[in-house]
C-alpha cells in the first residue's frame, strides 16, 4: 500500500534544532540526507513578520506556531493508581511543530549544564554516600564535560550566544559563573544590556554574598556573522520572545543559524507537513529498515534509508520508539526495562516576587533570556546540612510585560471590578520576581509508556506520563525559596510574596516545556536505553537525539544541552560510524 | 495615526487575499525542499481585522446577557471604558465563531471521563457549547430568583453578587458533565480579559484602552535606547499591529 521511496544514506525525524544540527553535521561528512518534519515550513520574513509578530492573543494564548493536541495528545496522571487522561489541551508544558521546533519560540537561556551534573550519581556517592539520595535513581551521564565541552562551544558559536564566561581554561573570570565548568573560550558575543531588575538582583546577591553574572542568551547582543557564515541581527528588546518566533533574526533557532546554509545543498533534502508513523526494522530487530510516513492527504510512503535520527521533542521520541518497539520498554512493577525510564521535569520553586511604590520597571522591554543568575544555589552546592540533593539557579530579569497572561495586582485583590481595574493600573510596572529554575531528580513511578486507553488520528496510543515530584524536589525548591525571600527582602519592597512547591503536578497551568529522560543515555544497556552517543543499544542505526537522552534534569534550561550531545553524537557519527557501522559501544 | 489607518487596512486585506491563493494550493500534499531556502513573495499570513457590525455567534439575547457580564466585570470608570464600550463582547463572539468556539486545535477524541483537577477540562463541550448551555442556565437562575427579571434587568449590586456567586462556587448553575460552574465563570473572566487586553483588531481594547491603562506600548520592537534608562518610564503610548509601522516612528 504504501509507496516505496528512493533509499536514502540517512533520514532524519522531525526538524527542530537537533534535526537541524544532524543535518548539517552529516551532510558536511558527505552523507545524503532527508529530513522529514510534520509541521509547515516556516521562515523568519513571511512567517514571523514583524508587521503581525507582536500579537499576544495569537501567538502566545491561542499558539498558533505550538503544536496542537488535535494532531498530538498526551495522557496524564499522578501516580500508577489513577486513570489518565488527555490534556485535552497543552498546558503544563508547550512541545513545538513546524519546521525549527521549539527552537523558534524558545526563550533563548542557552546554558551549559554543570560539570558534576554528568557524573551525578559518582559525585553525589563520593561527596555524601548513597544513603544521602535513597529512593532517587539518579544515574551518570555516560559522557563527561571534558569530553563534551568542545560541543557545548560549537553550539555557542553557531547560536551566538551572549554571555560572560566564568571560567576559561581554569581561570576564573570577573563577572561571570564561578561555579560553571571550565571552557575552552569566551562567548561569541558579550551579554545583552542589563535591565532595573537585573540590576537590583545582582547587587542585591553581591551583597548577600553571592556569585551574580549576566545569563547566556541566545537573544544576540550585536550583529553577528555565526560560525556557518550566516548573518544575525541585535536583539531590539521587544519582548515577544517565548512563543513567537523573532522577527528580527535576534533569536537563534535552525532558521537564523543553520538552515540558510543547509538548505541550498545538493545532498540536503527537507520534506514537510508529513508524519512519521513508525520505524521499521529489519526481522532480525538489530537494525532500522525504513521509515512510513504520511501526507497530509493520507497518501503512505515507505522510506529506505541506512540511518534514522530521530528528531523529535523528546516526549515525541519515546513515543516513536515505543510504537516502533525500539528497545525493552520500561515496567514500573519490576524496575526493568528501559524505555520511558527516569521521565523528570523541571521544578521552579516558590521564589519572590516584590512590589514596590518607588521604583518603575518597564517589563515590556525585555527578551527571552534577558537577565542575570546566581549559581550558589546549583546542584553543586554544599548539601551536607540540607535533607535533599539538587538545586536551583536563581535569577531576576525581564522577559516580557505581555498582558493577558501578566498583569500582577497585590495578594487579596479581586480578580475583576474597579478595585481589580485600580490594583491592575497601580501595580503594573512596579513588580520585580527573584525566580528559580530547579533541578528535577528521578524516581521509581515517575515514567513513560503508551495510553490503553486513548489513540491519535491513525489510530496509534498516545503517549502516557506518570509524574509527580518526588518529596526531594518539594524540599529543595522551598530551601531555595526560602534564600529568594531573604535576598528580595534587602530590597525593601512595599510588598514581599511567595509560593511553596507543592505535590500534586497540575497539567493545566503553564510551568516550563523542559521534559527531560524516557530514553535516557548511559553506560549500561539495563538502565539506559540509548549509550553514550545517543545510539540505541538494540538497534545499532538508530540515534535518539533529544532531552529524553538526559538519565535526570538539571537546575537550568535544557537546549544547550540538548544541542551539545545533539553535536556529540554528530561527530560520533561521522568519525566514527560510517566507516564501520555497527554498536559504537558493545553491550 | 488614525488617519492612517483605512489606508493601512486595506493594504492587509490585499495582502491577505493574496496570501490565501497559495494556501489552496499547497497543503494537501508533503512538500519537497531540496537545494533551495523556500521563498514566495506575499506568502505571509497577516491577521484579518474582525468585522464590526452585526453578531456571529451570540443570539441577540445572550449578546444583552455578555454585554452585561462584561461591563460589570471590568466596570466604566476614571481608568477606562467599561467591558461592553471597549469590545469585549464583541470579542468573544467573534472567538466563539472562530477555531477557539469550536476547539478545533483540541483533543476532542473519548472516552470523556471524569478528571482529576491536575487533568484539566474533560468535558465534551467546546467553549462555543459551553457558552450556550451556561449563558441560558445563568438566565433561569436569574429570573427564577428575581421574580422574572433578566441579569441585564438588575442592578450592578446584584449582578455583582451573583457574578461572585458563580466565581466562589455559591451559585450552583444547571451546566452538562464535566462542566461546572466555576469552570464557566472562569471561561467568561478569561475570555473578557483577552479581549480586553489583546490588540484591538480582535474587537476588544478599543482604542487600545487597557494598555493606556496600565502603560503598555503594544506592538513596538524596539527598545533598545530605553533598556538601560532605569526607574523611569517609556515615554511613548501604545501602538497596535492595525495603527501599525506610523506610530513606531513617533520620536519624543
Amino acid at each position: 500500500m504504501a509507496k516505496l521511496m528512493p533509499r536514502r544514506d540517512v533520514v532524519i525525524v522531525g526538524f527542530g534544532w537537533t534535526g537541524a544540527i544532524l543535518a548539517q553535521e552529516l551532510t558536511e561528512a558527505g552523507l545524503d540526507v532527508l529530513a522529514i518534519e510534520r509541521g509547515p515550513w516556516r521562515d523568519t520574513a513571511t512567517d514571523f513578520n514583524i508587521g503581525y509578530m507582536p500579537d499576544e492573543l495569537r501567538y502566545a494564548i491561542r499558539r498558533e506556531l505550538f503544536l496542537q493536541p488535535s494532531q498530538e495528545a498526551i495522557t496524564m496522571r499522578n501516580d500508577l493508581t489513577q486513570t489518565a487522561l488527555p490534556m485535552r489541551d497543552y498546558g503544563s508544558f508547550l512541545p513545538g511543530a513546524g519546521v525549527g521546533g521549539a527552537g523558534v519560540h524558545w526563550n533563548g537561556f542557552s546554558w551549559r549544564y554543570l560539570a558534576s551534573d554528568f557524573i551525578l550519581k559518582t559525585h553525589l556517592t563520593q561527596k555524601y554516600g548513597a544513603k544521602k539520595f535513597d529512593g532517587l535513581t539518579i544515574q551518570d551521564w555516560g559522557v563527561t564535560w571534558d569530553e563534551i565541552e568542545h560541543c557545548f562551544d560549537k553550539f555557542e558559536y553557531v547560536a551566538g550566544v551572549s554571555g560572560k564566561a566564568g571560567v576559561i581554561k581554569g581561570v576564573v573570570q570577573p563577572g561571570g559563573n564561578p561555579f560553571e565548568g571550565s571552557r575552552s573560550r569566551e562567548y561569541p558575543n558579550p551579554p545583552l544590556k542589563m535591565p532595573y531588575s537585573s540590576s537590583l538582583f545582582t547587587k542585591a546577591a553581591t551583597e548577600y554574598g553571592l556569585h551574580p553574572f549576566p545569563s547566556p542568551s541566545a537573544n544576540i547582543s550585536r550583529p553577528y556573522v555565526n560560525s556557518l557564515g550566516v548573518a544575525m541581527g541585535e536583539c531590539t528588546y521587544c519582548g515577544y520572545c517565548e512563543r513567537f518566533g523573532c522577527a528580527n533574526y535576534s533569536k537563534a533557532a535552525p532558521q537564523t543559524t543553520i538552515l540558510p546554509v543547509l538548505m541550498k545543498k545538493d545532498n540536503f533534502e527537507l520534506r514537510t507537513e508529513s508524519e512519521v508513523l513508525t520505524v521499521n526494522l529489519h526481522p532480525d530487530g538489530k537494525t532500522a529498515k525504513s521509515v512510513t510516513y504520511v501526507d497530509t492527504s493520507g497518501n503512505e510512503y515507505e522510506q529506505p534509508a541506512d540511518l534514522v535520527i530521530m528528531a523529535g521533542y523528546g516526549l515525541m521520541n519515546v513515543r516513536m520508539m515505543l510504537l516502533s518497539r525500539i528497545g525493552k520498554p520500561y515496567d514500573p512493577n519490576t524496575n526493568e526495562g528501559v524505555v520511558g525510564r527516569n521521565y523528570c521535569y523541571q521544578t521552579g520553586g516558590g521564589g519572590a516576587s516584590m512590589i514596590f511604590d518607588d521604583k518603575r520597571f518597564n517589563p515590556f522591554m525585555g527578551a527571552g533570556a534577558l537577565s542575570s543568575s546566581a549559581h550558589d544555589f546549583n546542584s553543586d552546592m554544599d548539601h551536607s546540612k540540607l535533607d535533599f540533593v539538587g538545586g536551583c539557579s536563581i535569577g531576576s530579569g525581564e522577559s516580557n510585560g505581555r498582558p493577558i497572561q501578566g498583569r500582577p495586582t497585590p495578594p487579596g485583590t479581586p480578580r475583576w471590578g474597579s478595585k481589580w481595574k485600580d490594583a491592575t493600573a497601580k501595580t503594573y510596572g512596579h513588580v520585580m520576581s527573584i525566580g528559580g529554575s530547579g533541578s528535577s531528580y528521578a524516581q521509581r513511578g515517575n515514567y513513560l509508556d503508551l495510553d490503553p486507553t486513548y489513540t491519535d488520528n491513525f489510530g496509534r496510543p498516545l503517549l502516557r506520563i506518570t509524574f509527580d515530584f518526588p518529596d526531594n524536589d518539594i524540599r529543595m525548591q522551598n530551601w531555595v525559596g526560602e534564600q529568594c525571600v531573604k535576598i528580595a527582602k534587602t530590597l525593601n519592597p512595599k510588598i514581599l510574596t511567595s509560593g511553596k512547591a507543592r505535590k500534586g503536578w497540575n497539567s493545566v497551568p503553564y510551568q516550563t516545556t523542559h521534559n527531560t529522560g524516557g530514553a535516557i543515555m548511559g553506560a549500561d544497556p539495563k538502565t539506559s536505553a540509548v549509550n553514550r552517543y545517543l545510539q540505541n543499544w538494540d538497534v545499532s542505526n538508530v540515534f535518539v537525539m533529544g532531552a529524553c537522552a538526559f538519565p535526570q534534569n538539571s537546575a537550568m534550561n535544557p537546549t544547550g544541552t540538548v544541542a551539545a550531545l545533539a553535536y556529540w553524537a554528530a561527530e560520533a557519527i561521522t568519525t566514527r560510524y560510517i566507516k564501520n557501522p555497527g554498536p559504537l559501544v558493545q553491550a | 495615526m488614525l488617519d492612517n489607518r483605512p489606508l493601512k487596512m486595506c493594504r492587509r486585506r490585499f495582502l491577505a487575499s493574496v496570501a490565501a491563493l497559495p494556501a489552496l494550493t499547497g497543503g494537501a500534499f508533503a512538500h519537497t525542499m531540496p537545494h533551495s531556502l523556500p521563498w514566495s513573495p506575499f506568502a505571509g499570513d497577516p491577521p484579518k481585522p474582525i468585522n464590526p457590525l452585526g453578531w456571529y455567534f451570540l443570539t441577540p439575547s445572550e449578546v444583552i446577557t455578555v454585554e452585561a457580564i462584561v461591563d460589570r466585570l471590568i466596570p466604566a470608570d476614571h481608568l477606562s471604558p467599561g467591558g461592553k464600550d471597549a469590545g469585549c463582547a464583541v470579542f468573544i463572539d467573534r472567538q466563539l465563531a472562530g477555531s477557539f468556539g469550536k476547539s478545533s486545535h483540541l483533543y476532542n477524541k473519548g472516552p470523556f471521563l471524569p478528571g482529576l483537577p491536575t487533568q484539566g477540562y474533560q468535558g465534551e463541550l467546546t467553549p462555543s457549547g459551553r457558552y450556550r448551555i451556561g449563558l441560558k442556565a445563568l438566565e433561569d437562575h436569574v429570573r427564577a430568583a428575581n421574580a422574572g427579571k433578566s441579569f441585564a434587568e438588575l442592578t450592578g449590586e446584584q449582578q455583582d453578587a451573583i457574578l461572585s456567586g458563580l466565581e466562589e462556587g455559591k451559585i450552583t448553575l444547571k451546566l452538562a458533565p464535566g462542566f461546572s460552574t466555576r469552570q464557566f465563570f472562569e471561561l467568561l473572566l478569561q475570555n473578557t480579559m483577552e479581549g480586553f487586553f489583546a490588540d484591538p483588531l480582535y474587537g476588544g481594547n478599543k482604542d487600545m484602552a487597557s494598555w493606556k491603562m496600565i502603560g503598555f506600548p503594544g506592538a513596538r520592537y524596539d527598545y533598545r535606547d530605553y533598556v538601560e534608562k532605569y526607574n523611569q518610564p517609556y515615554p511613548h503610548g501604545p501602538v497596535s499591529i492595525m495603527s501599525g509601522a506610523p506610530g513606531w516612528n513617533v520620536k519624543g
